[in-house]
């Protein structure tokens, strides 16, 4: 599925650079800038009007987002994006606009990765609290200690 | 002459509801800014049920895993369970044997009863009518959990599934007391049906309460009774046939408006339909092994996955990383109900102050998957 998808996008944008990832379920490498036009590309013309699941990793070399995209209405799918993100600086743009379901899922990236979306409407974090210290899904946070929350952060 | 001002200055105020409110079935918070009754605006906190789920999973080898997942809906253990167990299956290319897949099919068809039950009972709770069927519901789910129970050890923390099969075959005595489970299901839902479903006061509580059109359904990443109360038809056991769905032949229950009623409707149906799937089931079911031998330490190979499945609640998913050790680099579950959660605020606006417990009940949340 993803293959025809990609040469499609290929056509589509000839100035981008999209990569196609053969793999157990294969993936298509977008940059962060091309994400938004690639994104509502697939959701307006190839009728991808539904994003599943959005999923931040933490590689040893680079922040990766990863986006699941099915079809409701053709029921096709899956199409799988991935957004690679720096370790110094991660930021990708927000899907929100296209898709308003991504609203949680993206909060919940950067709540616990620590991954910032562009144009998040409301971009906080969603499990832990205001005030928390670190993203506990990064590889290099201490799996021993405990942080306390204060009364402020209850009201 | 002066005009003498004579109307009332008013303004909104703000409730917090949660996290301690026995509508949210758990600990779920939510900040509702009204005006006079009428909601304008709500967010959902959550959160307080956090506990690293997902950072354990990393720690955890693949096989560990799975009495964790038991413990994301503590209603669903099996759907859990299968879901984990088929993404690791497709991550190392474990092939299930032939019984395996028929004793996994009846075991997450009778936890889509189990879990339309409570969760109707639930929602006629949260309207005030309270315990009536959620204790008739409740009768009929311990004779399914004592089934659990023959199978697994275990009545809700079930950890029954293992990679390529099934912990232990079905014991003796399990089919004659399945079959008279699913022969007393039907009259059991008709008299559930006769209470509720032209009850006046379920009419006036659900009917065009939390409308949910077909598009914004789609937008806002809704799956399960949801979405197909809004009309959509997508059922990931169709659209995907994952495991051996292609083999039984079953409908997917619609509603036609997307309020509460409709969702109710579709999880009423929903349970006539698991009936039939398990009908099919225990007829088809073969003899043979359930499981197939593995090496006793599991390394997968390089590579990524996510595999889903229709969960009672939705579309459960797990998404995977393995880097070839005994452990998962990244193990990420996708909850259904963590995400038609964002939906929850535009299914309220406008709406009453006590209608709000009415559509989260339709929602269907468990906080152990909301917050994981």
């Amino acid at each position: 599925m993803s293959r025809e998808v990609y040469e499609r996008l290929v056509e589509e944008f000839p100035e981008t650079s999209l990569e196609y990832l053969e793999e157990k379920d294969p993936a298509i490498s977008v940059k962060a800038d091309d994400l938004f036009e690639v994104a509502r590309h697939l959701k307006e013309k190839q009728g991808y009007d539904y994003l599943s699941a959005v999923t931040g990793v933490d590689y040893p070399d680079r922040f990766e987002v990863v986006y699941h995209l099915y079809s409701m209405r053709e029921k096709k799918g899956v199409v799988v994006l991935k957004v690679h993100a720096s370790k110094e600086d991660p930021e990708v743009p927000s899907l929100v606009p296209l898709w308003p379901g991504a609203n949680f899922q993206e909060r919940e990236v950067y709540d616990l990765i620590g991954i910032r979306f562009a144009g998040h409407p409301d971009l906080k974090r969603v499990l832990l609290w205001e005030g928390y210290e670190g993203h506990p899904l990064r590889k290099d946070f201490p799996t021993e200690g405990y942080q306390t929350i204060g009364q402020e952060e209850l009201s | 002459m002066q005009r003498v001002e004579t109307r009332l200055r008013t303004e909104t105020i703000t409730v917090n509801m949660g996290p301690q409110h026995p509508s949210t079935h758990g600990v779920f918070r939510m900040i509702v800014t009204l005006d006079g009754e009428t909601i304008v605006d709500l967010e959902p906190v959550m959160g307080y049920l956090h506990r690293c789920h997902e950072k354990i999973g990393e720690r955890n080898t693949y096989l560990q895993n799975i009495p964790y997942t038991d413990r994301l809906d503590y209603i669903c253990s099996m759907s859990n369970n299968l879901a984990y167990v088929m993404a690791v299956e497709k991550l190392g290319g474990i092939e299930v044997p032939e019984r395996a897949e028929y004793i996994r099919i009846i075991m997450v068809e009778l936890t889509r009863i189990v879990n339309h039950m409570v969760a109707i009972g639930a929602l006629l709770n949260d309207l005030g009518c309270f315990f009536t069927p959620m204790l008739y519901g409740l009768r009929e789910r311990e004779r399914i959990l004592d089934l659990f129970e023959m199978a697994s050890g275990s009545r809700m923390m079930c950890n029954y599934m293992r990679f390529g099969g099934v912990r232990y075959d079905l014991p003796p005595g399990f089919t004659p007391e399945l079959k008279s489970v699913v022969a007393a299901l039907p009259t059991f839902i008709d008299e559930f049906e006769r209470l509720l479903t032209e009850n006046e006061i379920v009419l006036a509580r659900c009917q065009n309460v939390g409308i949910l059109p077909p598009d914004m359904a789609i937008a806002y990443s809704c799956t399960g009774p949801l979405l197909r109360g809004s009309g959509v038809n997508y059922d990931i056991r169709k659209v995907d046939s994952y495991s051996i769905y292609d083999r039984f032949d079953f409908d997917v229950p619609l509603g036609t408006n997307g309020d509460v009623y409709d969702r109710y409707l579709v999880r009423i149906g929903e349970m006539r339909q698991s009936v039939r799937i398990l009908e099919q089931a225990i007829e088809q079911i073969p003899e043979g092994e359930v499981s197939v031998k593995l090496p006793r330490v599991f390394k997968p190979p390089e590579g990524d996955v996510y595999h889903r499945i229709e969960s009672p609640k939705g579309e459960l998913g797990f998404y995977l990383v393995s880097d070839g050790s005994t452990n998962p680099y990244r193990y990420k579950v996708r909850s259904p109900t963590f995400i038609n959660l964002t939906v929850l605020p535009e299914l309220c606006k406008g709406h009453k102050v006590a209608d709000v417990v009415a559509i989260l009940g339709s929602i269907d949340i468990v906080l152990g998957e909301v917050d994981r």
